[in-house]
């Protein structure tokens, strides 16, 4: 199973886990198999569209996949997503 | 005799210190080529008067307001950085006459605060876990609420992305015929996207790549995703790849540039060097270029440079720092 990474500002949502096991072949599936198991992160991931929230970064191991196909971007068994809040430098 | 390419003299000749901005040397990185048929090249920002590529961007802004009669001395300009472009603009607004507030995460190395405070800048902290996030947010409460600031904002400015579509990019297409693929470090997004609009109007073919941070857990410390921040600059369009990497791994390449390179360079040179070796690897042949934004100079007391990397895991400063 995929597995995601959740960052500390997720953690209250999902019961302090740093990562969880998720299920689907896409990103899209694999998110929304995180919200089900953790409901309260739902909002956080999401827009009302069901679109990817617009500060929320999310990596299929190291590339960021609104880059790729989006939450349409295909993960494997052993892939890990890594979702991170969207933070600048300068 | 080592060079190897055409060389020309470097430097020039120019009336002022600003007038010196840019020109910086375009060095090979022989030992990090995976392959014969592909050369990485990197761009030493350095070389710029304050030791750093927010030269270019710093003047950018500075000029841009100037020239819509935004500004005149004595005016205060108020600007959020996590260092690199509040120097820059110190430099400048202390030649100008502008006096400088900058806004700073309060966890930035301490060369960063001795530099500001050497050319007369003001600092403002903002909660260190909340990175440059942080700083934005607070900048923009101050300019909101005291009309007498001008920002220059280098998130939102044309200004910026426009320093390196008429420099950076410029400069590396008078000394390449091609570029396979541009590497560049996402902070505001000024570098990427000013090089990607040059070098894909040169050749639409050229890959470009953001390497961007992944900033340590204590460095997140935002209080929900919502205070996440995407520069108004930045186009995800105009991007190919866009690629993390750890603090742990921009160190490790960091190392590497001084052993294998000679080049003392900054933390996110380390991170687009490792990326521009990752990319290179997967291109068949042609010219891999990247811009090494800083020396190391400013980060010398973080210990990067001495420490060995366990050393450095064990004191927390992989997971504490703010190197972007």
């Amino acid at each position: 199973m995929p597995t995601a990474k959740i960052p500390p500002v997720l953690r209250s949502s999902t019961g302090g886990e740093k990562e969880v096991a998720v299920d689907g072949a896409t990103v899209g599936d694999a998110l929304r198999s995180l919200a089900a198991q953790h409901p309260d992160t739902k909002s956080q991931l999401f827009g009302e569209g069901g679109e990817l929230n617009r500060y929320v970064n999310v990596y299929k191991n190291d590339e960021d996949v609104r880059v790729l196909d989006g939450l349409e971007t295909p993960v494997g068994e052993s892939d890990t997503l890594v979702i991170l809040p969207a933070m600048a430098g300068g | 005799m080592s060079a190897g390419v055409d060389s020309r003299p470097c430097g020039g000749k120019y009336g002022d210190t600003v007038a010196a901005i840019g020109h910086t040397p375009l060095v090979e990185l022989k030992s990090l080529a995976p392959k014969p048929d592909v050369r990485i090249w990197a761009k030493l920002e350095s070389h710029n008067p304050t030791g750093s590529v927010k030269d270019r961007v710093a003047r950018s802004l500075i000029e841009d307001a100037e020239v819509r009669g935004a500004i005149e001395p004595g005016k205060t300009i108020l600007e959020p950085t996590s260092g690199n472009t509040g120097i820059s603009l110190a430099m400048i607004c202390s030649l100008k006459g502008y006096p400088l507030k900058v806004v700073m995460p309060s966890n930035v190395t301490e060369e960063r605060t001795q530099l500001l405070r050497m050319y007369g800048a003001e600092i403002v902290y903002s909660p260190g876990e909340q990175g440059s996030n942080g700083a934005v947010a607070m900048a923009l409460e101050m300019a909101e609420s005291d009309s007498s600031y001008y920002m220059p904002y280098q998130y939102g400015n044309e200004a910026n992305p426009r320093a390196h579509y008429d420099g950076t990019a410029a400069e590396i297409l008078e000394e390449l015929d091609e570029v396979a693929a541009f590497v560049g470090g996402l902070g505001t997004g000024g570098t990427l996207m000013g090089c990607a609009r040059r070098l894909k109007e040169a050749d639409p073919a050229t890959l470009i790549v953001a390497a961007e941070p992944l900033q340590g857990e204590l460095v997140q410390g935002l209080r929900s995703l919502d205070d996440g921040f995407i520069p108004p600059i930045i186009d995800l369009t105009l991007l190919d790849r866009k690629i993390f990497v750890s603090n742990r791994d921009a160190v490790v390449w960091t190392k590497k540039l001084i052993k294998e390179e000679g080049i003392f360079a900054g933390v996110s040179s380390g991170a687009v060097a490792a990326i521009s070796h990752r990319v290179a690897s997967e291109v068949d042949a042609g010219n891999v270029v990247t811009v090494f934004p800083d020396g190391g100079w400013k980060y010398l007391s973080s210990g990067v440079y001495t420490k060995s990397i366990d050393e450095l895991e064990a004191d927390g400063t992989l997971e504490t720092a703010s190197f972007w």
